[in-house]
């Protein structure tokens, strides 16, 4: 493996690793539940997905043939990830689960 | 028993076995066979839950919408990884979005596309289909979160699926 692609493939570690840590930090700093919700959706999708092209990248060369499963689990993230946030997000309005003072408009609840 | 050998829906079961071979690392005599059950098996068992199919035209303008929304993905990501480093208070809102899409499939790819995208995440559709309560994570002007997502997803969808 020559040197660039070891560098690459650092930097794609290091940004996947700093949006999965931001999306850790949203879930503790954002003030109520609804804006949690925007965490994992987002910061954690582009998270996973730089360091599963890394992780293709790296075995697709180490080991000489393309190897699939990373793209699957890119693929099955960005399919799941809006369903469960839309599931959240309906069981919190269900409950009713309190928004922050700020927060302008409503949910609602059929 | 041999007229119930067949697959009702062709493109479910071909991406099923493409999937399960992909899983399986590596195509090989075991994997083909179980493939082929799974592409026979699942859209036997979740054919209820399937709406009726849309018309689906201009099929090649989806690798359009998905490079779009890929790119959306990322800006979406900076900007909330900013607002979540920087002090201050975000300010959320609940919006509701009129919708001009009609198809189940159609609206939920919608709502998939808002929950992947720019501070915002679906959280319900109306019974009638015509009303999408949006959360949007930080906001000044609902009008302008409605526009843009009415000119840049839900206008492709309408030439795709109506």
């Amino acid at each position: 493996m020559n040197q660039a692609l070891e560098i690459l493939l650092s930097i794609l570690l290091l940004t996947g690793g700093f949006f999965t840590l931001a999306g850790a930090i949203g879930l503790a700093r954002l003030p109520d539940f609804y804006t949690r919700l925007h965490g994992p959706t987002k910061a954690t999708t582009l998270g996973v997905g730089a360091i599963m092209i890394s992780s293709l990248i790296y075995f697709s060369v180490t080991e000489g043939s393309i190897n699939m499963t990373e793209i699957l689990i890119m693929v099955f993230l960005v399919l799941t990830a809006p369903v469960s946030a839309n599931m959240m997000a309906k069981a919190a309005m269900h409950i009713g689960v309190r928004t922050t003072e700020e927060t302008r408009g409503q949910g609602w609840d059929q | 028993m041999l007229d119930r050998l067949n697959f009702p829906q062709p493109c479910l079961s071909l991406i099923l076995f493409v999937v399960w071979q992909v899983l399986s690392d590596g195509v090989s005599g075991a994997s083909v066979v179980m493939g082929l059950m799974l592409a026979w098996l699942i859209p036997r068992l979740t054919h209820g839950f399937w709406p009726e199919r849309p018309p689906f035209r201009k099929p090649w303008k989806m690798a359009g919408y998905l490079l779009l929304v890929t790119r959306d993905i990322v800006t979406a990501s900076i900007a909330v990884t900013r607002l979540i480093l920087t002090p201050g208070r975000p300010r959320p809102v609940f919006i509701s979005y009129p919708l001009t899409l009609q198809n189940p499939l159609a609206i939920s790819m919608l709502a998939s596309t808002i929950s992947l995208t720019p501070g915002t995440v679906s959280a319900d559709v109306s019974d009638d289909n015509k009303l999408l309560l949006i959360h949007s994570l930080d906001t000044e002007d609902e009008q302008k979160v409605i526009d843009t997502i009415r000119n840049r997803y839900e206008s492709r969808l309408l030439e795709m699926f109506q």
